[in-house]
């Protein structure tokens, strides 16, 4: 299983990347940590006639933890956001998904923008960006223009990235204060591909009790499906409704029979997740409260 | 259908600056392979999942078939060839290997030495769920893995006592570039 | 004083060479070969009708392109004629091989359709792409199911799909059903699986043109064979053609079938185009054309008494073959036989169908039929205890055949053509083993604890018997060479299991030389031209003992010529670590060491260095009287030998295992695996438990992950290993081994063979293990936790029996 050829082009600044994108065209394609990529060119899959190399671009590299926001660069690698300190005080629901990401390996070499670009609905960093209320930064000839996520995935394996757009980074959004995140999955293996996962976000206030909960689940839909849970919040001591909450998701969730899990199994997946999910952003939430009153 | 244009790069490998013109599309398990001769890489399924074809990039384990050569230029490459002793015998993981009866066949060996030589840098003294982890990347069909767990461990602990500098690994080999794992700041 | 080498659990030597990048697999090879790739069929049937390769004839590089055409219009070979039928069989009333390239037809998605041969793999591949074929596309049939409806034929001339009926029984089992006091009915079902080792398939040719001879490297596991046949094939003299089995990255069955058509098609490019060719089978060509294995329906009808005990069992079942039968009826035979196990099933009857299938080529994979069998036998006996309130091992003891009983004619007859007899085994002593390994009797206080913490947990438990080491034989060479090396070849091949390591344990033991002192090739037709293959579990049986009586043979003329040299007898010898003394007396005047024995069981004129010097004429002690070399004598401290079984022995196992699964995901999770295993006497422990280690991942693969998944148009959905499910470390427990040696009387080491073992019992236990902690018939395999998910709802539905 041997790519097509194709012309190879490797661009050192951005302007440069842009410049060929813009001459380029739909017969153009960015290639960054390759992880997906490059499998689809060895079985023939895909066979772009041009690919724009942009891992030695200066400038793309960098992880900047902001007050507010966790910005990634187009060419940092899984494995160094997911080891950045700085970004898993900032925002630890990175890490928490990040480590779902494949295998190690795979991580050392793929990029957190590359997989956003990517779009696929299994994947773990869209969901994380659409959780967040994050964005892409795109980069053309044209200008630069800063996608949200809730814009940013348009179908399975399409993202509203054009052919001669540059994603040069995404922007992660901070939870507001006194919230917990969590993430879990499950996968028929070790780092497969889930048959659902969900990511969440439980935000309380100074009596710890649930003022927003919103839940991203992913390999159930087009797209990373965001779900907004504050409606089945019961009591104050951060209980959840179970029926609320399964109906809430099954208002949005579209899962498909495949080969490895069947809908309605995945349906029921994503009601066991959300619960688990949920509770323990709670118990993160109350942590946090904690960590923040004694600072 | 002309013949494609041949791209230079230039790239070090098991401590040799190496130069290749190879066409664009050559994966980097092929240039290893067959445009330089080191063998011991092996090729299982050409999609990411076997990690047979893994080696070292900048000290840290990458599929060396989901990469294009060309596109490493500058990097410092290592291979299961990289893993041999100053004097071109085993080093310690591979030793660790036929202590623990860790291979049969031998194929998916290389893809195992090169990740464990990077693990055991970053962790010295894994317990065995920690080794185990470590090898859930990997395929084998023939160990069963039980011996490549306890080859993590005694990977280990052979590399601890040859010398508190880093072992005879350390020539040329990943854990003196300094490059895995480059914790809070940004890749390189 | 020399350390026993035989049972001896010691590192491998093939090690060294293999962990530092130095091993030689195929494509490790032939780097200025030009390679081929191949335009393979995307349906799974269809009538070709045409192939256009104009637009392919532009790609630079490109160097040859073939079809059917070719390989008929070549009529000074027989590469036009279809692939040979290995192992006929008078109820393989329909086999049908394909040819080489496909001719008019195709049958499974993946069959070859044409050749390309260029510069590299990327260019072959460029101009496979641009080959366009037409088809005319016909109804794919998949599934035996469908394969039994027969609304669509794979063959047009095979009415019904059905390859074969084959049928052994020892009696009315129907009439034994009906007539006994319980009685029971199963519908069982394994999915398909496949070998998939690391390594696919691969093959390197090179003619030389002058000698008009062919040397081809293949990862083979029967180099003798593919040499017979590509000799065959290609129309040349067999001694013109050498076949080299280099590093084998595995095999677990599937190259065990040859010729496959690259086998013949590589060779034959190189030949014509008068330079050295290379293939070397990528993961998605492996997946569509190599071999699959597993897949059948079985129907049980069994009858029993109030003890438990089979009275006749009766079991039809259907064997999904795929497109053809190059390996005939084998699995289906070694369904039929092994299903047995250890027990004495009353009366029995079996009855299989095989059946065609337009998908991949079935042959076999680790336990060749076994699994199947296995499985169903179990989870009868398991039903039977469930129906009675019996303990599953108490059923289990009670059929057993009896130590007492040994030699069991079962009344069948076998894979190997020979009666189904059990030479050897301690049944009961096995099981009382796993038991306390396993901690059976202590197991339900365990599930209460693990019930008052809100976990489900059960155990399981399977047994099974594997007839190892069939024949027809295997042979053995030895030679000392004058500076005391010791060189041993047999023709058999390795692909990881650690041969040259065990053969020479056994060498260093009856010849009495140092393990380092000894080379061991496998698998070179021009070093050993008769073998038979590696598969079966026969290494250690066949060439083990094959090389034990050649190490005799040579032992003996070694004496002999010492004898002479020393001016002792015989018997008051012994050779210890390479030198042979005197017994009792360690001096060095009363020691010669082999090496120099080899200069003297040669004779010279001419010497060549100064240890020669001691064999020329002049020089040494001879007697005038005598010829320098006896009639009926050879040269050489060396000799061959062969081992021909009477029929294969009898290797048994039993395996326990406890599995947890999660209320609410349905996950499985095995947290314990226990084997216990009795292969006879043991060579080397360590390569053992690491067969176990792996037969048991295969299991488990098995049974929670591996399936085949044909799209009922025969699309194989999962040619990847995104999708394939092989186990990582992460889904592979620990496994716990205890054993039983119950010695073959069969050989002269003792031993049975141990490579299978390990995956026979793997679907049986686990779907035992599951069904105790659900309380659901557990009936067909793999499960995933979806589907545990379905069983439980229609459980909770009252639709499960």
């Amino acid at each position: 299983m041997k790519p097509s050829p194709f012309t190879y082009h490797r661009p050192g600044t951005i302007d440069e990347a842009v410049e060929m994108l813009g001459a380029l065209g739909a017969t153009g394609k960015v290639l960054a940590g390759g992880q997906s990529l490059v499998p689809l060119m060895s079985m023939r899959l895909a066979a772009p006639e041009h690919l724009v190399d942009i891992n030695h671009v200066a400038g793309l590299d960098r992880v900047e933890v902001e007050e507010r926001t966790v910005r990634v660069g187009a060419t940092v690698r899984h494995r160094d956001v997911e080891l950045h300190d700085g970004a898993h005080a900032a925002i630890p629901l990175i890490r928490q998904a990040l480590v779902h990401v494949a295998h190690p390996t795979i991580r050392n070499r793929g990029t957190t923008v590359g997989s956003l670009v990517h779009a696929d609905p299994a994947a773990e960093m869209p969901a994380v960006l659409v959780l967040l209320d994050g964005s892409v930064e795109l980069r053309s000839s044209r200008g630069t223009r800063s996608v949200p996520a809730a814009e940013f995935f348009v179908g399975p394996m399409e993202s509203s990235t054009t052919a001669d757009e540059l994603a040069v980074a995404a922007t992660f959004a901070r939870p507001p204060h006194g919230s917990g995140t969590a993430f879990h999955e499950l996968a028929r293996r070790h780092g497969d591909y889930a048959m659902c996962g969900v990511g969440a976000v439980v935000t309380t206030d100074g009596d710890n009790a649930v003022t927003a909960a919103r839940a991203a689940l992913i390999s159930v839909g087009a797209g990373p499906v965001l779900v907004d849970l504050a409606g089945a919040v019961t009591g104050s001591g951060g209980g959840f409704q179970e029926a609320a909450v399964r109906d809430l998701l099954d208002a949005q969730i579209d899962p498909e029979d495949d080969i490895h899990a069947s809908a309605e199994y995945r349906r029921h997946l994503a009601h066991v997740l959300t619960a688990r999910v949920l509770d323990e952003a709670y118990a993160a939430a109350v942590v946090t409260r904690r960590g923040e009153e004694v600072a | 259908m002309t013949r494609e244009a041949l791209v230079p790069v230039a790239f070090r490998v098991n401590g040799s600056p190496r130069q290749l013109e190879v066409p664009a599309r050559r994966l980097l398990s092929d240039a290893l392979r067959h445009d330089l001769r080191l063998t011991g890489t092996h090729v299982g399924c050409e999609h990411g999942v076997c990690g047979a074809c893994t080696v070292l990039v900048d000290g840290r384990p990458v599929r060396s078939c989901l990469v294009f050569a060309v596109s490493l230029e500058g990097s410092e490459i290592t291979t299961v060839e990289g893993c041999c002793n100053a004097e071109g015998g085993m080093g310690p993981v591979q030793q660790a290997f036929q202590d623990c009866h860790g291979l049969q066949c031998g194929f998916c060996t290389p893809g195992f030495i090169t990740t464990i030589t990077a693990y055991i840098d970053e962790n010295p003294d894994p317990s065995e769920v920690e080794a185990r982890e470590a090898i859930s990347g990997n395929l084998c069909r023939c160990t069963g893995y039980q011996n490549i767990v306890a080859a993590v461990q005694r990977a280990a602990e052979l590399r601890a006592s040859t010398s508190p500098t880093g072992g005879p690994g350390s020539t040329g080999g990943p854990g003196s570039t300094g490059g895995s794992g480059a914790i809070g700041g940004a890749g390189t | 004083m020399t350390t026993k080498m035989f049972g001896a659990r010691i590192p491998r030597s093939e090690d060294p060479r293999l962990v530092t990048g130095n091993g030689r697999y195929l494509d490790d090879l032939g780097h200025d070969a030009y390679e081929a790739a191949f335009v393979r069929s995307p349906h799974a049937h269809a009538r070709i009708l045409d192939i256009d390769v104009s637009e392919a004839l532009d790609v630079e590089g490109l160097v040859a392109i073939y079809t059917y055409e070719d390989l008929e219009a070549d009529t000074a070979s027989r590469v036009g004629e279809p692939l040979p039928l290995l192992i006929p069989h008078s109820t393989l009333t329909h086999g049908r091989t394909p040819y080489a390239l496909a001719r008019d037809e195709v049958n499974h998605v993946g069959e070859a359709i044409a050749m390309v041969v260029a510069e590299n793999r990327y260019i072959a591949e460029d101009a496979a792409s641009r080959i366009v074929v037409e088809y005319d596309f016909l109804p794919a049939v998949v599934g035996v199911e469908a394969a039994r409806a027969a609304v669509d034929l794979v063959h047009d001339d095979v009415p019904g799909n059905v390859a074969a009926v084959m049928v052994q029984e020892t009696g009315d089992a129907d009439a034994a059903v009906d007539a006994a006091p319980h009685r029971l009915e199963l519908d069982l079902a394994i999915e398909r699986s496949a070998s998939m080792p690391m390594e696919g398939k691969g093959v390197l040719a090179e003619w030389d043109p002058d000698d008009r001879s062919l040397l081809v490297h293949t990862s083979t596991q029967t180099s003798t064979s593919v040499r017979q046949a590509v000799a065959a094939k290609l129309g040349l003299p067999v001694d013109r053609v050498e076949v080299v089995t280099p590093d084998v990255g595995g095999g677990f069955g599937v190259k065990i079938v040859h010729p496959w058509p690259e086998e013949v098609l590589v060779p034959w490019a190189a030949v014509r185009l008068d330079h050295p060719v290379k293939w070397t089978e990528d993961r998605r060509e492996h997946f569509v054309s190599s071999a699959h294995e597993r897949g059948q329906l079985h129907k049980v009808r069994v009858g029993y008494d109030d003890e438990g005990r089979l009275l006749g069992l009766s079991v039809r079942f259907w064997h999904d073959n795929g497109a053809y039968t190059p390996y005939g009826l084998i699995v289906p035979i070694i369904t039929s036989t092994q299903l047995l196990g250890p027990y004495k099933p009353g009366v029995y009857r079996v009855e299989f169908q095989s059946l065609y299938t337009n998908t991949v080529i079935v042959t076999p994979y680790r336990g060749a039929g076994r699994p199947q069998g296995c499985f169903v036998m179990e989870r009868t006996m398991d039903a039977i205890a469930d129906d009675l309130g019996l303990d599953r091992a108490v059923v289990r003891e009670r059929n057993f055949i009896g130590p007492e009983e040994m030699p069991y004619d079962q009344g069948l007859v076998f894979q190997d053509g020979r009666a189904l007899v059990y030479d050897s085994g301690d049944f009961p002593a096995s099981l009382d083993k796993l038991k306390k390994l396993v901690g059976w009797e202590e197991f339900e206080a365990y599930r209460e604890q693990a019930r008052s913490e809100g976990r489900t947990v059960g155990i399981g438990l399977a047994c099974y018997v594997e007839g190892t080491g069939v024949g027809p034989y295997e042979g053995g060479h030895v030679r000392v060479e004058t500076d005391g090396t010791v060189v041993v070849s047999t023709g058999l091949t390795t692909q990881g299991q650690g041969h040259q390591t065990m053969l020479a344990q056994i060498v260093a033991d009856e010849l009495g030389v140092p393990f380092e002192r000894i080379r061991v090739t496998t698998g070179d037709t021009r070093r050993f031209k008769y073998a038979v293959g590696t598969f079966a579990s026969r290494t250690a049986v066949m060439s083990g003992s094959a090389v034990a009586l050649t190490a005799r043979k040579v032992r003996a003329k070694a004496l002999s010529i010492a004898a002479e040299a020393l001016e002792a007898s015989e018997e008051d010898l012994e050779i210890v670590d390479g030198h042979v003394r005197v017994k009792g007396s360690p001096g060095e005047s009363s020691s010669i060491d082999l090496g120099a024995v080899a200069v003297l069981s040669n004779p010279l004129r001419y010497a060549f260095d100064e240890a020669s010097q001691r064999a020329t004429q002049f020089a040494s002690a001879a007697d005038p009287n005598r010829p320098p070399v006896d009639a009926g004598d050879a040269p050489g401290l060396e000799g061959s030998d062969f081992y021909s079984p009477i029929r294969s022995t009898f290797a048994n196992g039993m395996h326990a295992v406890v599995v947890e699964t999660d209320p609410q995901t349905a996950e499985i999770k095995i947290l314990r695996y226990c084997v216990v295993h009795d292969c006879g006497t043991i060579i080397n422990p360590l390569i053992i438990e690491g067969q176990i280690h792996g037969g048991v991942a295969q299991g488990v693969g098995g049974a929670l992950y591996e399936r085949m998944e044909y799209h009922p148009n025969g699309q194989l959905l999962n040619a990847s290993f995104m999708d394939f499910l092989m186990p990582y470390a992460s889904e592979v427990p620990t496994v716990e081994i205890d054993h039983l040696e119950t010695p073959s009387p069969l050989n002269p080491l003792g031993v049975k063979g141990a490579g299978e073992a390990g995956v026979i019992p793997g679907s049986a236990a686990i779907a035992s293990a599951i069904e105790d902690a659900e309380g659901i018939a557990i009936r067909s395999m793999p499960i995933s936790p979806s589907e545990l998910f379905h069983l439980r709802k229609k459980n909770r539905e009252g639709q499960t029996r």
